[in-house]
């Protein structure tokens, strides 16, 4: 589960995206560039509509850009037909949404192995590799509960296990904390810092939450498509 | 994803919904279970004629009027009225091939006896019907040569026809009424049961034929002459020396159609079995039918399952399925629907004949190759039917399905 610090992990320049919609032309983002190193710990934010949903689901390789380059690990993204970018989803890339996004009726357990069974991995190396990233998150005890019987904190540490069980190069997490009570946010955010700081993962979190953003080491803020303020904290 | 995996992943999902998934299957039940039950009764049916036939006599030709004319056992008594008794007479005389004769005229009237009365075919024949035949006779005795010479009203009943007008009354020696004239019972013929399925062989009353000619249809023709050769081995010479007779005896001259038909047990045998045949296929086609319906409804059950489950399709794309596995999913989860479906039609397209068999007294047959045939139906009704939503859903904007309410 390590990443190595020196290297750049993701290059992203000039991205612009444009959308059509019907007559309009939307410019969600303009002309943005910067870089993201292997352990960083990354809030983006901004007011709704400034594109930075739109900046992650191009880094989550969901969308592509219109114009500009984004190289994940040296790898120019625009390049990748949809079958590679869905395996660099699967095993770069870990989600974590504001809904959470389990799977119903099923348990935290299969929840999680969820991304190694597109990957081919074996039952048995599934089962544990699930465990083990369920135990990071302190849900051993709860691998067998269904979905519906999950806590909102809790599911959304499922969500997180789910994001780490492939030992991906990155964490993206979309408001994370925003459909969880305060409690369990604080937790959240813990787990968060903990890996970033014991397992060096890079984590990439989209927040409007001032307090959420003191987690974070860095801080690129976005308005109208463009980013208009960096700062380390 | 691996086969294996699809396969589970597609019944996991279709297990977690049991009653929709029921539910979806039943047409396709239902179809393979109407295809299974029709294709076994048309098959039984078969099987049973040709066992029936191949026991009857090799050696028995009929002859009726009118030129060549296909037609299953029930068909055309023939418009025309060229044959007569004599010609009966000088075939039994005159050809050396032939055995005996038996001139045959029928119909179909109400009988009464008392207050009971039934619906039923009356055959008239000769004396010795019984014998070319083979029939046997369970009570009573068969009128005789005297009897057809003096036009005896006398007659025979078949089982179907006691059971329907005297229940349990011994009918020997009682009168009962065919169209209005009164007819002595002289004796009960043991049961031939159902030829095929399709009619009752045990739903007649025999008389002579004399007696019917004059009595019950005012005519002087006979409908056909019912003709036993002297071996297997002479049929062919009895037809042709039948053949010769007849068109002299007509005075047909040489460039004209013969006026008559004759035909063999085999010849009939072939025309029964394919109209049996052409009833199994119009049979298997409409119940196939609610087979499509059935595919249909899987059709939509897999586009509302789909539209359901766009935010699950966005997620698993996130994580890293392919579009592939997407569709390979939702193919497999219709065709698991359709296989078990299928299957369970055919359970219960077995479980369904052998009870019409044993109610109806139809026979059935299921054949490994209808099962076959039931199960591969069932899976290009899955595939075909479940790939459109399965297309659709592989399709979908990952996105667009992630913010999907």
């Amino acid at each position: 589960m390590d990443n190595r610090e020196d290297r750049k992990l993701i290059r992203a320049e000039n991205l612009t995206k444009i959308y059509q919609m019907g007559e309009v032309k939307v410019v969600a983002l303009r002309d943005v560039s910067f870089q993201v190193q292997g352990g960083d710990f990354l809030a983006v934010m901004g007011p709704s509509g400034s594109g930075k949903s739109t900046l992650m689901n191009i880094i989550g390789c969901l969308d592509r850009p219109t114009s500009g380059q984004y190289l994940l690990e040296e790898t120019d993204v625009s390049k990748l037909d949809k079958k590679q970018l869905a395996y660099t989803r699967n095993k770069k890339i870990g989600f974590v949404f504001q809904m959470f996004n389990l799977l119903p009726r099923t348990t935290a357990l299969e929840n999680v192995e969820l991304p190694l069974l597109y990957s081919n991995v074996p039952a048995k190396k599934r089962r544990r590799l699930a465990e083990e990233s369920l135990a990071l998150v302190g849900l051993a005890g709860r691998k067998m509960h269904y979905t519906h019987q999950l806590s909102g904190g809790e599911r959304q540490r499922v969500a997180i296990a789910r994001a780490l069980v492939n030992s991906p190069s990155i964490i993206l997490a979309d408001e994370p904390t925003g459909n969880v009570d305060s409690h369990s946010g604080a937790e959240i955010m813990e787990i968060f810092k903990r890996l970033n700081n014991e397992k060096r993962i890079t984590i990439i979190l989209v927040t409007h939450d001032l307090e959420i953003s003191k987690f974070a080491k860095k801080i690129i803020l976005f308005r109208d498509g463009e980013i208009v303020k960096r700062k380390n904290i | 994803m691996n086969p294996l995996k699809t396969v589970q992943v597609a019944l996991k999902a279709l297990n977690k919904n049991k009653m929709r998934s029921f539910l979806t299957m039943l047409g396709i039940i239902v179809g393979v279970l109407a295809v299974v039950a029709m294709v076994s009764i048309g098959q039984g049916a078969s099987v049973s004629i040709q066992e029936r036939i191949s026991q009857l006599g090799s050696n028995l030709l009929f002859v009726r009027p009118g030129s060549t004319h296909r037609g299953g056992v029930h068909g055309g008594w023939g418009s025309r009225t060229t044959l007569k008794p004599e010609d009966a007479e000088a075939i039994a005389e005159e050809c050396p091939s032939v055995e005996m004769v038996s001139p045959e005229v029928s119909t179909r009237t109400q009988v009464v006896y008392k207050n009971q009365n039934w619906n039923t075919s009356i055959t008239g024949n000769g004396a010795d019907i019984l014998a070319i035949r083979g029939w046997r006779m369970e009570a009573g005795s068969f009128f005789r040569k005297g009897d057809v010479r003096g036009s005896a009203k006398f007659c025979v009943l078949g089982k179907s026809v006691v059971e329907n007008l005297f229940s349990d009354i011994n009918p020997m020696g009682e009168i009962i009424r065919i169209k209005q004239i009164p007819f002595t019972v002289l004796g009960v013929l043991a049961e031939r049961g159902q030829a095929g399925g399709f009619f009752d062989q045990d739903d007649v009353i025999l008389v002579p034929y004399t007696t019917a000619q004059k009595r019950l249809l005012g005519i002087q023709h006979i409908h056909s002459i019912v003709v036993s050769a002297v071996n297997a081995e002479s049929m062919s010479s009895a037809e042709r020396e039948i053949s010769e007779l007849l068109r002299r005896r007509h005075e047909l001259a040489d460039y004209e159609e013969d006026d008559f038909n004759i035909r063999n047990m085999a010849d009939i045998q072939e025309a029964v079995t394919e109209t049996a045949g052409t009833m199994t296929i119009l049979l298997a086609g409409i119940a196939s039918v609610s087979l499509l319906v059935g595919g249909i409804g899987i059709m939509n059950i897999m586009l509302v399952s789909v539209t359901e489950r766009i935010r699950e399709i966005g997620i698993r794309m996130s994580i890293g399925a392919r579009e592939r596995d997407i569709l390979m999913q939702f193919l497999v989860e219709a065709v698991v629907l359709s296989l078990t479906g299928g299957l369970i039609g055919i359970i219960a397209g077995i479980v369904g004949s052998r009870v019409i068999s044993s109610i109806a007294g139809w026979p059935t047959m299921v054949s490994a190759a209808s099962i076959g045939l039931a199960f591969a139906f069932s899976a290009a009704v899955g595939i075909f039917f479940g790939f459109y939503p399965a297309r659709k859903a592989s399709k979908l904007n990952p996105i667009e399905a992630l913010r999907y309410e």
